[in-house]
């Protein structure tokens, strides 16, 4: 067994490469999986010792489905009410990992003006040297919310009665990061 | 001052919803200004070849009146269980386009009346619904006025507590507004 204290990343600030990443939410929608994502994105991980912290946050206003009118009926008050809440936020201090890859990240979710716990969980790959002379990981994490706990409760009724729309939203973050060349 | 846009879905000369939103502009007092529509009778039938600039010019000035005011009151009756159609016509007209129209984030809410027991409940859900769906920020508010014709007197509300909660929903409506325009101006 490793006896050296487990850290997600080496020590430093971590900034996220948006380009590269994505942020992704599906729902159970009629027969099927409704997708969506955000376009703008922003993290930043930062190692400190055997102290790590995470900071995510989405622009609501980016929501992206692919279609205009419905783009726009999910930033209205009917679901995100962007011009109210205009950012999603994640924030985390409580990082761990197995020692194979896995880690499992417990923090603050706010959405929609409304903060819960939740544990995401995932995978983050040991650094790697790009092309480009800087040290990047790469850390794919998910997570399951009940949308209504944030107050999106949006819904419209099967002919059977069942909701059309379910409550659990699974959000999907594909994150790459590279280590800022300043000391931290 | 808030500003609200009284729009009554009926439209007879002795529409108890006209009344309503009458005596909802005596109640306002010093929380805001209600001002009644009284064009909805001449919005033509809603159809896609006819939505392109200029638009009617009876659409364009309801589009209007929307877009100045910092929010809108509803009172609507119930025909068969739902929206009267030309209330449902004007908004299918103001609701396009969807992405951009001036209901959007617009904080309404819809109190109704009816001769019968049940005060347009069932058409003020309908109209929440409609109103949700094209992006305003509606209220969580129901005002059923049951048996609206013993309810008023020449016109006038005879009725206190549908008085106090016609201010109750008008000083919620002002304090959406309120809210609304302070985040704008912090942004």
């Amino acid at each position: 067994m490793n006896s050296a204290i487990l850290t997600i990343a080496p020590a430093g600030t971590w900034n996220l490469d948006s380009i590269h990443s994505r942020v992704d939410f599906e729902v159970s929608y009629l027969a099927g999986t409704f997708k969506g994502h955000f376009n703008e994105i922003g993290a930043q991980l930062t190692v400190d010792g055997d102290r790590a912290s995470l900071e995510g946050t989405t622009n609501v206003a980016s929501i992206d489905v692919n279609e205009e009118n419905l783009t726009a009926h999910l930033q209205s008050p009917d679901f995100f009410d962007v011009e109210r809440y205009p950012e999603l936020r994640f924030t985390a201090e409580d990082i761990s990992l197995d020692g194979d890859g896995q880690v499992a990240v417990r923090g603050e979710l706010t959405i929609k003006g409304i903060t819960k716990q939740v544990t995401v969980v995932g995978t983050v790959t040991a650094p790697i040297a790009d092309p480009y002379g800087t040290e990047r990981i790469g850390l794919n994490l998910s997570t399951t919310i009940d949308r209504t706990n944030f107050g999106i409760n949006w819904n419209n009724p099967l002919p059977s009665g069942e909701p059309s729309l379910a409550n659990d939203v699974t959000v999907i973050a594909e994150l790459q990061f590279v280590k800022s060349g300043e000391e931290s | 001052m808030t500003r609200i846009l009284g729009i009554s879905g009926s439209l007879r000369r002795d529409s108890h919803n006209t009344s309503l939103l009458r005596a909802a502009a005596e109640a306002a007092g010093p929380n805001g200004e209600l001002e009644l529509y009284d064009g909805l009778k001449e919005i033509p039938p809603f159809d896609e070849d006819d939505d392109v600039h200029p638009r009617p010019p009876s659409v364009a000035r309801l589009n209007e009146a929307i877009k100045s005011a910092d929010a809108v009151l509803f009172s609507t009756p119930e025909y068969n269980s739902s929206i009267p159609g030309q209330l449902k016509n004007a908004i299918d007209w103001v609701s396009r386009p969807v992405a951009t129209n001036v209901l959007r984030n617009k904080p309404v809410a819809v109190v109704g009346a009816s001769t019968g027991g049940f005060g347009a409940v069932w058409a003020q859900a309908e109209l929440r619904k409609v109103l949700a769906a094209l992006g305003a920020r509606v209220l969580d508010i129901e005002l059923p006025v049951p048996h609206a014709h013993t309810r008023f007197e020449n016109g006038g509300l005879t009725d206190d507590e549908i008085r106090a909660r016609l201010e109750e929903t008008i000083e919620s409506l002002a304090d959406e507004a309120r809210e609304r325009e302070e985040q704008k101006a912090a942004v």
